[in-house]
């Protein structure tokens, strides 16, 4: 018999206890020790047309970094995973794997995939773990100089892809910290800031100059920037515009959008007031409006915040909730509730103007949308209503137009996202890229680093070659 | 950057001056903007207009009042101290014309932030009235630098010691009873931008305010500033911060600037007990 070899299940990762872990800011996942990597990566089958590099957006080298782990070798699966992927520590812990790698392994298709999201995880903190202070050789000095706008995972893949061939980079940042969505939006159990911190660490080592408190479009336009003497700039703002619900009463005091709501607690670090000033509200009975990773993120952060309950209210079913999987199951073991087919239409407060409660809709779905997707219908005279101290709006973000409004040559589509070609990103107006969430509407990390990628190789054309 | 060169302590070292090196800021600052600022990593975000802007020194000014724990806070930098973030110049500026005849109404650090709009008014050709209003003389701030930029000057005094014994809103009537005001720009408390707001527009008289809610990030990514104008929902830092005093939720804004009050509180006691 050919396939005698016994079966090795996939690695659990180990994790916090949900009861503990539902009151702390702490990671969830432990990360995997050496040689529980060691195992995992021997269930790769080391394909010869490995499916799973054509499910990773920045084809990553999937097959050979695995190779390296089970070789013990773990500083050179690091360095493999450079080639391909700048932020690795980062895509190990937050890309949708089941989705993109992992959701093409062969080894799924009659069991469970490879953990390749777990070994990549592994080989980063291993080696910022080990780091040696060692940084990658940079290429001689073009004497040109390149302006990031944006210091999210976008602007950061281009500013290290750019160092890396010779160019000057400033990275300039709005907040007063770099990182964008990583460090104000993704919250601290699920992405410690110490991770995105030593990324940015290594990118200035390589010589990045990152000016924050800078908002390009306020503080200095593209055109004066030009004239300051870049000779090419990258936009990389995010989507960083959050949308509301438009309901009567969503003024009320304790009705947050995911952005404030997630921004008070991760970067100002409200959940350690009042050692630092910035206060966020403490909810007791917390409704989260919404079910993507915003949704999840804002939902379990409210949690940890000390909610007796959080309730996520959302109007299509559990198949529909675009939420990454591993989001959604953690959060159930968390004790988070879903309402589902459930639409809110209005809140209600006190007479100091905070909110007490809340009215719903029941849905039920109904014929196929535009999408495909069931539509959510709602059931005439089903309205409920229900008691809450907190809401956290969180249905999506559209793009900024401080930037765009200050740059009126470049063009934008319909929604206020920046036009960008399809393979490089490249903008109406000469000399400026763009990439990420600005040009694709709210996506993932790795697609925002994806397009960063592809954006250097242009710009390095461009500065190198010419237009 | 963003250090101190210049501190001065007014209205009974209440309200603070400090002038900081921001030279793209200062370059390009108009009246009516504003800047961010954060003592150090650990502290707020705070939104303070910009009472004045240097370009050649590189250097601009805020004038602000001490009321929570951030603002005690920026009160004990002194001069060479620097501040660990200074962001702007952010919101939209005043908008700036010949309007005809233009009434200035301020009360509290509001003076401060309408300084530098009363003299691009009157620079631009209007005729100012401008009525200054504070709870007792000594509390009153940039009398003189008021008077330089406007046309008259009216000063109101809640106790009596000194100009009008009464408020703002007083002086305003009569003013709008003489006739053909084309604007009215009323900064300072709430209260007293909302009763302005009320008077003129029995006079039908174009108004703007200059609102101040609650801010986090101060580039429109987050809606903590949001108001009520009309019947639209407006982030005060991108669509603002003035909007037409006519139409302004005042009530609503008040309400929303007591969202911390507690947190607040116990914020400020810890920073004193701390200091003491
Ligand atoms: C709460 C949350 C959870 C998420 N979870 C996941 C996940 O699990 N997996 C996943 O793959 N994706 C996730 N995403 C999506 C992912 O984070 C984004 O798609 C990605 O960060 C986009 O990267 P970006 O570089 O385009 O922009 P951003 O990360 O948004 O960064 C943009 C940066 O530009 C700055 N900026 C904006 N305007 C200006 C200006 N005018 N001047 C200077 N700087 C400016 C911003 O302050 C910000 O720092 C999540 C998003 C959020 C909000
Ligand atoms: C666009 C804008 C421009 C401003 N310009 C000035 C200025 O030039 N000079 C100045 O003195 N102040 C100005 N303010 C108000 C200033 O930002 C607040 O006074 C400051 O944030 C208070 O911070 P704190 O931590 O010291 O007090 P906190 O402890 O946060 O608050 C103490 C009390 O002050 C009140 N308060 C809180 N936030 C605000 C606020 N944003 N506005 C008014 N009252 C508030 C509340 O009643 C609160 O209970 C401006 C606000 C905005 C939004
Ligand atoms: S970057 Fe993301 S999609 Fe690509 S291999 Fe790594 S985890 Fe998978
Ligand atoms: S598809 Fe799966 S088994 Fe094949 S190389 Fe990729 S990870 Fe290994
Ligand atoms: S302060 Fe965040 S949107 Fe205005």
């Amino acid at each position: 018999m050919a396939n005698k070899k016994i079966k090795v299940p996939r690695a659990k990762m180990p994790e916090q206890d949900p009861d503990v872990r539902r009151r702390n800011f702490q990671e969830v996942p432990n990360g995997l020790t050496a040689e529980m990597a060691m195992t995992e990566a021997s269930r790769c089958l080391q394909c010869k047309k490995p499916l799973c590099v054509q499910g990773c957006p920045v084809s990553v080298k999937i097959p050979e970094f695995i190779k390296l782990i089970a070789e013990n070798d773990f500083m050179g699966a690091a360095k493999k995973l450079w080639e391909t992927n700048a932020l690795p520590a980062v895509c190990g812990r937050v890309c949708p794997q089941e989705e993109q790698c992992e959701g093409k392994c062969i080894v799924g298709k009659k069991g469970e995939p490879v953990a390749i999201g777990y070994l990549e995880r592994f080989a980063a903190d291993y080696a910022r773990e080990n780091d040696t202070g060692e940084i990658p050789a940079v290429a001689q000095k073009t004497g040109k100089k390149v302006a990031v706008i944006g210091s999210g995972p976008s602007g950061l893949t281009v500013a290290g892809d750019l160092l890396l061939k010779g160019h000057a980079v400033t990275i300039f940042e709005a907040f007063h910290k770099p990182g964008g969505v990583l460090v104000y939006g993704i919250p601290e159990f699920r992405l410690p800031k110490a991770i995105v911190a030593a990324e940015v660490a290594a990118l200035e080592k390589m010589g990045a100059d990152i000016q924050c408190n800078t908002v390009v479009g306020a503080s200095v336009t593209i055109d004066e920037l030009f004239e300051e003497g870049y000779d090419a700039a990258y936009i990389g703002v995010g989507a960083g515009l959050p949308r509301f619900m438009n309901l009567p009463g969503e003024n009320l005091i304790g009705i947050y959008s995911a952005n404030e709501y997630l921004t008070r607690t991760n970067l100002m670090k409200g959940y350690l007031f009042p050692e630092y000033d910035t206060p966020i509200a403490l909810g007791k009975n917390v409704v989260v409006l919404g079910a993507g990773n915003v949704a999840m993120d804002s939902a379990r952060t409210a949690m940890r915040l000390g909610a007796n309950s959080v309730k996520v209210v959302y109007r299509r079913s559990r198949e529909e909730m675009p939420a990454r999987d591993e989001e959604l199951h953690h959060a159930e073991e968390e004790k988070i509730e879903f309402k589902l087919l459930t639409n809110p239409t209005q809140f209600f407060g006190d007479e100091n103007g905070r909110l007490t409660g809340m009215e719903c809709l029941q849905m039920e779905l109904g014929e196929p949308d535009a999408s495909g997707r069931r539509r959510p219908m709602p059931i005439e005279g089903s309205e409920f209503q229900f008691d809450c101290d907190l809401v956290v709006v969180s249905v999506g973000s559209n793009a900024n137009p401080l930037l765009t409004n200050s740059t009126p040559d470049i063009a934008l589509n319909k929604w206020g996202n920046i036009v960008g070609d399809p393979v490089a990103g490249k903008t109406s107006k000469r000399g400026v890229w763009a990439g990420g969430d600005i040009v694709t509407g709210a996506a993932t990390v790795i697609l925002a680093m994806g397009a960063g990628r592809a954006a250097a190789d242009s710009m390095h054309e461009y500065l190198t070659l010419g237009w | 950057m963003a250090k101190i060169v210049n501190r001065e302590e007014m209205a009974q070292g209440t309200i603070i001056l400090n002038e900081i090196e921001a030279p793209r800021i200062s370059q390009k600052a108009k009246p009516g903007q504003f800047v961010i600022l954060q003592a150090d990593e650990t502290g707020e975000r705070i939104p303070l207009t910009m009472a004045d802007t240097n370009p050649d020194k590189g250097t601009i000014t805020i004038i602000y009042m001490v009321v929570g724990k951030s603002t005690a806070r920026f009160k004990d930098l002194q001069v060479g101290d620097e501040f660990y973030a200074l962001i702007g110049p952010l919101g939209k500026p005043t908008h700036i014309e010949n309007f005809g005849k233009v009434i200035c109404v301020g009360g509290g650090t509001g003076i401060a932030v309408l300084h530098p709009i009363t003299r691009a008014l009157k620079e631009a050709g209007n005729d100012v009235t401008t009525i200054l209003g504070s709870r007792s003389y000594d509390l009153l701030i940039m009398e003189e630098q008021m008077n330089a930029a406007s046309t008259n000057l009216h000063i109101c005094t809640d106790d009596g010691s000194h100009g009008h014994h009464g408020f703002v809103t007083d002086v305003l009537k009569d003013v709008l009873e003489k006739g053909d005001i084309d604007l009215v720009v009323a900064i300072g408390p709430i209260p007293m931008m909302k009763f302005c707001s009320l008077i003129t527009k029995e006079y039908n008289t174009k108004t703007f305010v200059s609102l101040n809610p609650i801010m986090v990030d101060g580039t429109g990514m987050c809606g903590c500033c949001r108001v009520s104008v009309g019947n639209d929902t407006k982030f005060a830092c991108v669509d603002g911060p003035e909007f037409d005093g006519h139409k302004v939720d005042f009530d609503e804004l008040s309400k929303r600037l007591a969202s911390y009050l507690d947190d607040e509180k116990k914020s400020l006691e810890a920073y004193e007990n701390c200091k003491a």
